[in-house]
C-alpha cells in the first residue's frame, strides 16, 4: 500500500455552495470540523456525517466524506443503525436544539444511555431556523417569535443537564466562534469511546442574533466564561480572580472572589471530569449569577453498546459453531414421510 | 354430523378429520397444551393446521370470560389448509371457557370438563344461573365431566409440589387424556417438559405424571358408550424431511435466507408490538448468522436505523403491525427518496389504534400501497399461509435489494401464529441474488442507476474513493446534488415511478391455484384466507361448480398478467377480512366489476361462508 498522502481541510469541502445565512455560526463550526479531520486518524473513507432536519443539519452536504441528510429529530437513529451495520465507521451526528431536543429528544436520550459510539453535536442557537424564526426548546422565557408574538412562557430545557440526566459519558460545551477551544472539544469527543455530546452555543444571525454576546465578547468573557479543565481550580475573571466554591451546608457552587472574606485558591473546587454529581451541578450552571462553564463537563468511561453487541455475537458463535440455513431449517422436532 | 357421531353410525373409530379446541383460563397453559397436541399430530402424520386465539390480557382475573384463551387443532388424513369451520370436540377448562366456546361446537360434539373448576363463583363469573353440567342444558353434546383438579393433585403429590403449582399441572392431565383419545404419542410432550423444566426437575416429574395420568384415566376410566380411542389415518403428502412452523418462525428463517441469497448481512430493527414481536425474538437467537437485531426506542427508531444500516451496507429490516407502521410511515418515504432497501414486514391485526391487537385482520393493504406522503410507490408482497412466510420474505428480500425501495411484507396475526406442517425445503436449491455495490470512482455518482432495473448504484461507507451525500431533499436526476429545479422534480417522480412499475416484469405470472383458467367464476384472495378460499373453492369443484381459486402474492406491482387472466372469469369474488381493500384496487386499476366477501370479527373466514358466497355469485348469473 502507498503511503498515506496527508489531507488538508480543503480536501474535506464539497463543491456545493454553502447555503447558510452570511454571518451564521454554521460557517465557522464547519470550517473547524474541515480543518480538524485531516488530524483525525480515520481514512476519509471511514468518516460518515448523519444529519436530522434545520439548518444545522444541511452540514453533511458540505463535507466530502460519506453523509446522510435524514429527517427531523431521527438522526441519532439512523447514525445507530449506520454504527451496528459497520462498527468500523467514525460516525458524526450534526443537529440543532430543535431538531435534536424537541421533535428527536427521545432518540438523542436512547443514543445517549445506550452509549452508541457517536460524535453527537449539536448546535444551539435557541431558536428554529429554517422554518423561519419559531422558539425552541432551549428559548429563554420571553423569546418573541412568530409563534410565541408575546413572548415565550414555557421553561428551556439546558442541553449539557438533558444530557448528563440521559446518562451521556461525554458531555462538553463550546462556541462557535472560539475554534481553538471547539477543536479541542471535538478531539476529545471523537477520542472518547461511547456516544460523545458536544454542544456548541452557535450565533443566529436573521433570528437570535446576539443571545450569546455576553460569553463571547472578549471584554465581558472573562467574568461570563468558566474554562474548565480537568484537575484544575474552577477560576474565572480578570486575572483569575474569582472562582467556584462548594457550600457545603447547601450543596451548591457559589461564586466567590480570591482575597475577599479570607477566600484563597484552596477554597476553589477542583474540576474533576468524571464527577457526575458535580457535572449536573455545572451544566445547570447560567449567567448571570453565574459564568457558564465551557469545556468537558463530565467524561466517564463505560461500556460502548456497539462493541459489546459485536463481543456478545463472538460469544454465541463460538458456543453454538458454524451457521447454516439447511441446519436451522432442519431444527426442532421434525419427521420424515 | 358431529365426527364423534359419525363413528357410533359407521361402526367404526376412523375419521378422516377432526377439530379439538382447548379452552381455559389465560393462566390455564392452553397454548402450550395445544403445541404438544399439535407436535404429537405431526409427528404421527396427519396434515394439520392449528388457530391460536388468546386474549390482549396476559393474566385476567381466574374465570372472566375476557380472559379465556383458546387453541384450536384440525387435522385429518387429507390436505387440511384452515384450522376447521366447527369443533368437534370442546376441552374446556372452566365455565368461562365453555361458555364461550360451546358455539363452535357442532351438535352431537364431545365435551370434556373439569367439573372442579364448575364453582358457584366461577359459574357467576361466566353468566351460569345454572350449572350447565347439571341442568341438561347440554343434552345435545355428548359430556364428559370429569374431576380433573382433584386428580391432578392426587397424582402430583408424591412431587411435593405447593397447590399453586400441582393445579398447574391440569393442562398436563387433560393432554394426556386427549392424547389418549387420539391414540398420540405422549413421548416428544414428555421429553419437551423434561428439557423445559431441566432446572427444577420435581415440576419436570409432576407433569410427566399428570400426562401418564390423563392417558391413563382414559384407558381405565369407564367413558360414554362412542367415546373411544379415534383413529385418524395418516394423511398421504409428498415424502421427505417435516416439521411445524409458525408464520413467524417461517418468516424469521426466510429473512435469514433471502440475506444469504443476496450476500448481505441484515440488520433486525424493530419495537416490540402484538403480534408482530415474535419475530424479534426469533431473530434474535439466530447470532451464528449474519443477522444483528436491535430493540429501538419506539417504531421511528426502529425504521431509522435499519434505513440507516442499508446505507452502510447491510440490509436493514424493521417490522411491526399496524399501528407501528404508520409511525414509521414518514422514514419509509426517506428510502423511497433516498432509493435505499429496505424490507418492512407488517404483522396485521384488528384496528384501528389499539383495535384487537391479538386478533387477525388484513385492513392495512391501503396503508402498505398508499400510505405514505407524496408519490411514493413500493412494492407490497403478501403470504398467504404460514409456511409460504419462507419463500415471500426471500422474495420480498430479493426485489428490495435488486431494486434498491423499500418493500412491504405483509402477514397477519392467524398466520404468524399458526402451524402447519412444512416440507423442509432444500435452501441450496434457491437460486442466490447477490448485490453488487458500487466501487469504481470513476464516473461516479450517488444518481447513477442500472439501465435496465433503474435501481440507484450502492456504494457503502468505507469504500475509498466513493464518498457522497444522499438526503431526503430532491435530488438532480444527474449528479444526485440537492436540486428545486421543476423539470427534474418531474424526472425524478417519473423515473422513481417507473422504477416500481417495471418490477411486474420480474415477478411470476399470477397463475390459479385452483379450477380452470377462465369460467364463471375467480375467488381472488390475498393472505391468510389461502385455506379458507382453498376448501371452499375444492368443494365447488367437487360438486361440478365452475369455479377458480387465484390468489395473490405480488399486491403491488401486481403480475402483468392478472388483468388479461381476471376478464377472462364472468365473476370476480374478492373475500377479505377488511371491508373492502383489494376489490378497490382490482375495480381501480382493471375496471372489473368484482363482488366483495367481507368479514371482519377477528376470526378467520369459515370455509362454508365462502362456500355459500360462490354459491350466492354462481346463482344469480344463471
Amino acid at each position: 500500500m502507498n503511503a498515506p498522502i496527508k489531507l488538508t481541510a480543503k480536501d474535506y469541502a464539497t463543491d456545493q455552495e454553502v447555503r447558510w445565512c452570511p454571518g451564521c455560526g454554521d460557517y465557522a463550526i464547519l470550517k473547524a470540523i474541515q480543518k480538524l479531520m485531516p488530524e483525525l486518524d480515520v481514512p476519509k473513507e471511514n468518516s460518515v456525517f448523519v444529519s436530522g432536519i434545520g439548518c444545522s443539519s444541511r452540514f453533511p452536504y458540505y463535507m466530502n466524506t460519506f453523509g446522510f441528510h435524514t429527517i427531523h429529530g431521527r438522526a441519532p437513529s439512523v447514525a445507530t443503525g449506520v454504527k451496528l451495520a459497520n462498527p468500523e465507521l467514525d460516525v458524526w451526528v450534526v443537529t440543532g436544539d430543535g431538531d435534536g431536543l424537541s421533535i428527536g429528544g427521545n432518540h438523542m436520550m436512547h443514543a445517549l444511555r445506550r452509549n452508541v459510539d457517536l460524535n453527537i453535536l449539536l448546535f444551539n442557537n435557541e431558536i428554529y431556523g429554517l422554518t423561519k424564526g419559531q422558539y425552541s426548546p432551549t428559548s429563554q422565557v420571553g423569546t418573541k417569535s412568530p409563534s410565541t408574538p408575546d413572548g415565550s412562557v414555557d421553561l428551556p430545557l439546558t442541553p449539557c443537564t438533558f444530557a448528563i440526566g440521559a446518562g451521556a459519558k461525554f458531555v462538553s460545551r463550546s462556541i462557535d466562534t472560539e475554534m481553538k477551544h471547539l477543536t479541542i472539544q471535538l478531539t476529545k469527543a471523537h477520542a472518547h469511546k461511547g456516544a460523545s455530546f458536544v454542544e456548541i452555543l452557535q450565533n443566529c444571525p436573521v433570528y437570535n442574533d446576539g443571545i450569546f454576546d455576553h460569553v463571547k465578547d472578549k471584554k465581558t468573557s472573562a467574568d461570563t466564561r468558566l474554562l474548565l479543565e480537568d484537575g484544575k481550580p474552577m477560576l474565572f475573571g480578570t486575572d483569575n480572580c474569582k472562582g467556584l466554591r462548594l457550600n457545603t451546608a447547601n450543596l451548591t457552587l457559589e461564586v466567590v472572589t480570591l482575597g475577599e472574606d479570607g477566600v484563597t485558591e484552596a477554597d476553589i473546587m477542583v474540576h474533576d471530569e468524571t464527577n457526575k454529581v458535580l457535572a449536573q451541578m455545572l451544566s445547570e450552571l447560567k449567567s448571570p449569577d453565574y459564568p457558564l462553564p465551557v469545556g468537558v463537563i463530565y467524561q466517564a468511561p463505560a461500556p460502548a453498546y456497539v462493541t459489546d453487541v459485536y463481543n456478545q455475537r463472538i460469544k454465541v458463535r463460538e458456543a453454538k459453531g458454524a451457521a447454516d440455513v439447511n441446519a436451522l431449517l432442519q431444527s426442532g422436532h421434525t419427521w420424515t414421510v | 354430523m358431529s365426527a364423534v357421531e359419525q363413528v357410533q353410525e359407521q361402526g367404526s373409530n376412523i375419521l378422516t378429520d377432526v377439530v379439538v379446541r382447548f379452552a381455559g383460563d389465560s393462566g390455564d397453559g392452553m397454548q402450550l397444551t395445544g403445541n404438544n397436541f399439535t407436535e404429537a399430530t405431526a409427528i404421527y402424520g396427519n396434515d394439520l393446521a392449528t388457530f391460536p386465539d388468546f386474549p390482549a390480557e396476559i393474566r385476567a382475573p381466574a374465570g372472566a370470560t375476557f380472559g379465556v384463551s383458546a387453541f384450536q387443532i384440525y387435522f385429518g388424513s387429507e390436505d387440511v389448509t384452515t384450522a376447521g369451520d366447527d369443533v368437534d370436540v370442546l376441552v374446556a377448562m372452566n365455565p368461562a371457557a365453555l361458555i364461550t366456546n360451546l358455539k363452535e361446537l357442532v351438535p352431537g360434539g364431545l365435551i370434556i370438563v373439569d367439573a372442579d373448576a364448575f364453582t358457584a363463583k366461577n359459574l357467576a363469573r361466566a353468566g351460569y344461573k345454572e350449572n350447565p353440567l347439571e341442568d341438561g342444558s347440554l343434552d345435545a353434546f355428548r359430556l364428559i365431566s370429569i374431576d380433573i383438579t382433584k386428580r391432578v393433585i392426587d397424582t402430583v403429590k408424591p412431587h411435593g409440589l405447593s397447590h399453586k403449582f400441582a393445579v398447574r399441572c391440569k393442562n398436563m392431565w387433560t393432554l394426556g387424556l386427549t392424547m389418549w383419545l387420539f391414540d398420540r404419542s405422549r413421548d416428544a410432550a414428555i421429553d419437551g417438559l423434561r428439557k423445559k423444566f431441566a432446572k427444577a426437575p420435581d415440576i419436570a416429574e409432576a407433569n410427566v405424571a399428570a400426562i401418564n395420568a390423563g392417558h391413563a384415566y382414559g384407558e381405565t376410566a369407564e367413558l360414554p358408550s362412542g367415546v373411544e380411542v379415534y383413529k385418524v389415518p395418516r394423511a398421504s403428502v409428498e415424502p421427505g424431511l417435516y416439521r411445524n412452523t409458525t408464520g413467524t418462525e417461517a418468516l424469521a428463517y426466510g429473512i435469514i435466507a433471502g440475506g444469504q441469497l443476496a450476500e448481505l448481512p441484515i440488520v433486525f430493527a424493530s419495537y416490540p408490538i402484538t403480534p408482530a414481536s415474535g419475530l424479534l425474538h426469533s431473530l434474535s437467537s439466530q447470532k451464528q448468522f449474519e443477522v444483528m437485531t436491535f430493540q429501538a426506542e419506539d417504531e421511528i427508531a426502529a425504521v431509522c436505523a435499519a434505513i440507516g444500516a442499508s446505507f452502510a451496507g447491510s440490509l436493514g429490516v424493521t417490522s411491526s403491525s399496524g399501528p407501528g407502521i404508520s409511525l414509521k410511515a414518514e422514514a419509509i418515504s426517506l428510502a423511497c427518496a433516498t432509493e435505499l432497501p429496505l424490507l418492512i414486514v407488517n404483522t396485521q391485526r384488528g384496528g384501528p389504534s389499539t383495535g384487537l391487537p391479538t386478533k387477525t385482520e388484513q385492513s392495512d393493504l391501503n396503508q402498505s400501497i398508499f400510505g405514505r406522503h407524496g408519490d411514493t410507490a413500493l412494492p407490497v408482497i403478501s403470504a398467504s399461509t404460514s409456511v409460504d412466510c419462507f419463500d415471500v420474505a426471500i422474495e420480498a428480500v430479493r426485489i428490495a435489494t435488486k431494486y434498491r425501495t423499500p418493500v412491504i411484507l405483509l402477514s397477519d396475526g392467524y398466520m404468524a401464529n399458526a402451524s402447519e406442517p412444512w416440507h423442509v425445503p432444500d435452501f441450496n436449491s434457491y437460486e442466490p441474488f447477490p448485490v453488487t455495490f458500487e466501487t469504481n470512482p470513476e464516473g461516479f455518482s450517488p444518481a447513477n442507476r442500472d439501465p435496465e432495473t433503474l435501481a440507484r448504484v450502492w456504494a457503502k461507507p468505507g469504500t475509498p474513493g466513493m464518498e457522497h451525500r444522499i438526503g431526503g431533499i430532491e435530488k438532480d436526476y444527474v449528479s444526485g446534488d440537492i436540486s428545486y429545479d421543476s423539470d427534474n422534480h418531474q424526472k425524478m417522480t417519473d423515473i422513481r415511478k417507473a422504477k416500481i412499475d417495471g418490477i411486474a416484469n420480474d415477478i411470476p405470472d399470477q397463475e390459479v391455484v385452483l379450477g380452470n383458467k377462465k369460467g364463471k367464476l375467480a375467488v381472488v384472495g390475498w393472505g391468510s384466507t389461502f385455506g379458507a378460499i382453498h376448501q371452499a373453492v375444492k368443494r365447488g369443484l367437487a360438486e361440478g361448480l365452475d369455479v377458480a381459486h387465484i390468489h395473490i402474492r405480488h399486491m403491488w406491482p401486481m403480475p402483468s398478467n392478472l388483468e388479461e387472466l381476471l376478464t377472462g372469469y364472468e365473476k370476480v369474488l374478492i373475500p377479505e377480512m377488511n371491508t373492502g381493500q383489494l376489490i378497490k384496487i382490482i375495480r381501480a386499476e382493471f375496471l372489473i366489476d368484482a363482488k366483495g366477501l367481507n368479514k371482519i370479527s377477528g376470526q378467520p373466514f369459515k370455509i362454508r361462508e365462502i362456500e355459500s358466497a360462490i354459491k350466492e355469485q354462481l346463482e344469480s348469473s344463471k
